[in-house]
């Protein structure tokens, strides 16, 4: 990738504008075929392209990767819960909290690149073989039914990937026949994976290691991570 | 199974002849269930795999994971960016090193530092390294699952070269935890180049007793040769990455395809390839894939430039706000990390792409009408880390 953008960028380098055709070229790709089931999209050259997609059309953007955009290797496929963890980062000692907490407002659920309207999205990673092109489609699911349609008919490999994400997010894949528990016991309850499901080793006994870098001794410069700009070595 | 040969089919009827009382008792008329684990000698970790029987013939397998599920990406959230490479090591723990590259390299591109040249070549070093120390391993206990005991032994001897070198580097043996974000945590000791490429000698020397005792060895023929055919589109959608993927015919690496700042664009060394699918192959390029790594590692330690090892970095590390996914060719196949970060302190999400999971998906549909002993050489030649599937 460093010589990628040393070859092809070299001219544009002075004028500080950083183009990459092979990804826009990409992103055309599914533009043209899926129209405005493209709803956005996040380039950053020489590093990836994101694409979010109407709901709707998830399943045609996978027959559009595969067959349109020469996208054959499937890589992935998980969701985010964008909702904060009403947990924060278990510093709080269980004594001092009530349990469970309050639930923070939906709207604090802030997506992330190509933007969102859901609390949970899907997102999927197919490549190129043999290139480093590699495209990743996001697609919100419904708050309230969380359900999409499934890859597996277009990706074999998307199957295991479902009913992986069908258990840690609950969400349901419509033309998955089997989204059987694949890594939780089967009379498991709950969704682990979203944000309101609670680590429950740590409720118990809050972790020692939250505070990752110890005050150095004799200085008084903890708590502040912009002044310290040590010799990372020292850490 | 118009695939066999003649000898093959030979070789199934002696099977046949020989199990002829275990042959009574699968021969039931609406098929037999033959469990395999979740702990069974031949499934090397705890994998469960339930298969439906005609006679000798699998009509369909299921199989099961999850028994050692850790639930890595929830306790990601809840650490701070140093500490997940602690937790990541256990993810494929023949190849330790190679599991914290990906995500050291995301928490770089997130952070837009990069780590100094010479922790670069490095960083390079140990991840073959552990690609030896990992496939070479496999080589012996491919061999053991077929019947064969030396090779293994043989294996953990010379495996032991690579692992003091790893060892006195990083003062672990299996769990390095040497990678930081913006370079290493110590440079090479001293003497280290020279051990480093006699140990290298000692493992090519391994690959060659390797290629001769297991490769060239009849009956290991009999039983990979033809068999778990998987054909290149197959492989793909099921995303199979490493030398399985490459023993269909594809010819990508992301180490020379993709590569993230790791110094394989310096070096010369190729990419192997083998066109015929079946277990055979899979195997025989996982061998050349070793006998490159210990070129490509006497290349490193020639050309290993001087300098720092360590970027400047914070004291406390922030990872400004974004998502990354960066993907690096482990021994195992593709692993990635889809970071997402909230410019915290920790991690908001941290979903990991095993190269196993995708790898052992493809297993319902290659198990279906093969022979019962063709499991065990088949979920062999796929190579598996239990460990990697979980996470």
């Amino acid at each position: 990738m460093a010589d990628d953008t040393a070859t092809t960028d070299a001219p544009e380098a002075t004028s500080d504008v950083v183009t990459d055709e092979r990804r826009e070229a990409l992103l055309a790709v599914f533009v043209e075929h899926l129209g405005d089931g493209v709803i956005e999209h996040h380039l950053k050259p020489g590093a990836g392209l994101w694409v979010r997609v109407a709901t709707e059309a998830w399943a045609l953007a996978a027959e559009v990767a595969r067959d349109k955009a020469g996208l054959r290797w499937f890589d992935f496929l998980t969701a985010v819960d964008w909702l904060p963890s009403p947990y924060g980062r278990y510093e709080d000692s269980a004594v001092d909290v009530p349990f469970p907490p309050p639930m923070p407002e939906r709207s604090a659920a802030v997506p992330g690149y190509a933007g969102g309207d859901s609390r949970i999205q899907v997102l999927a990673s197919v490549a190129k073989a043999g290139t480093d092109l590699r495209v990743i489609l996001k697609v919100d699911v419904p708050d309230d039914d969380p359900r999409i349609a499934t890859w597996s008919g277009i990706f074999a490999g998307a199957a295991w990937h479902e009913r992986e994400a069908h258990e840690m997010f609950g969400i349901a894949f419509d033309g998955n026949a089997d989204l059987r528990h694949i890594y939780l016991p089967t009379e498991f309850e709950g969704h682990p994976l979203r944000k309101e499901f609670p680590l429950l080793a740590r409720v118990v006994k809050p972790w020692p290691g939250i505070v990752d870098v110890e005050p150095m001794p004799g200085g008084d410069d903890e708590d502040d991570a912009e002044a310290t700009e040590a010799e990372g070595g020292d850490a | 199974m118009t695939l066999m040969t003649e000898s093959q089919q030979l070789a199934y009827a002696n099977a046949q002849a020989a199990d002829g009382r275990v042959n009574v008792e699968l021969e039931t008329d609406d098929g037999m269930v033959l469990n395999m684990g979740p702990q069974h000698p031949a499934t090397h970790g705890t994998l469960r795999i339930i298969a439906r029987l005609d006679g000798e013939q699998v009509t369909s397998a299921d199989v099961m994971c999850g028994y050692m599920h850790r639930g890595y990406e929830k306790l990601c959230e809840v650490r701070t960016y140093p500490q997940v490479t602690t937790l990541v090591n256990r993810i494929d723990w023949l190849g330790s090193f190679a599991n914290e590259v990906p995500f050291i390299l995301a928490a770089e591109q997130l952070m837009e530092i990069e780590a100094p040249p010479r922790a670069m070549w490095i960083r390079t070093i140990l991840f073959e390294l552990s690609r030896i120390a990992n496939v070479s391993l496999f080589i012996g206990d491919l061999a053991l699952q077929l019947g064969a005991q030396t090779p293994a032994f043989l294996a953990f001897r010379d495996r032991e070269f690579v692992l003091n070198q790893i060892e006195s580097v990083t003062g672990g043996r299996f769990h390095p935890n040497f990678d930081r974000i913006g370079g290493l945590k110590d440079d090479l000791p001293k003497g280290w180049i020279a051990d480093t490429k006699a140990a290298m000698g000692r493992l090519r020397s391994f690959c060659d007793d390797m290629e001769g005792l297991v490769y060239g060895n009849e009956i290991f023929q009999t039983r990979t040769r033809g068999i778990g055919v998987i054909p290149a589109h197959v492989a793909q959608s099921y995303g199979l990455s490493g030398a399985n993927l490459r023993g269909s015919g594809v010819d990508w690496d992301l180490r020379r395809d993709a590569n993230v700042g790791l110094a394989y664009d310096q070096l010369d060394w190729k990419v192997w390839t083998h066109p015929d699918g079946d277990s055979f192959s899979r195997c025989w390029v996982r061998l050349q894939e070793v006998r490159e790594a210990t070129k490509i590692v006497d290349q490193l330690c020639d050309g290993l430039p001087s300098g720092p090892i360590m970027a400047k970095v914070p004291r406390i590390i922030k990872v400004p706000a974004g998502e990354a996914y960066v993907a690096t060719e482990n021994p195992l196949g593709a692993m990635g990390y889809y970071v997402v970060s909230r410019g915290d302190i920790g991690p908001f999400r941290v979903k990991i792409r095993s190269a196993s999971f995708n790898n052992i998906s493809i297993a319902p549909w290659l198990l279906r009408g093969v022979y019962v002993p063709d499991i065990i050489a088949i979920l062999a030649s796929l190579y598996f880390i239990l460990g990697d599937i979980d996470r």
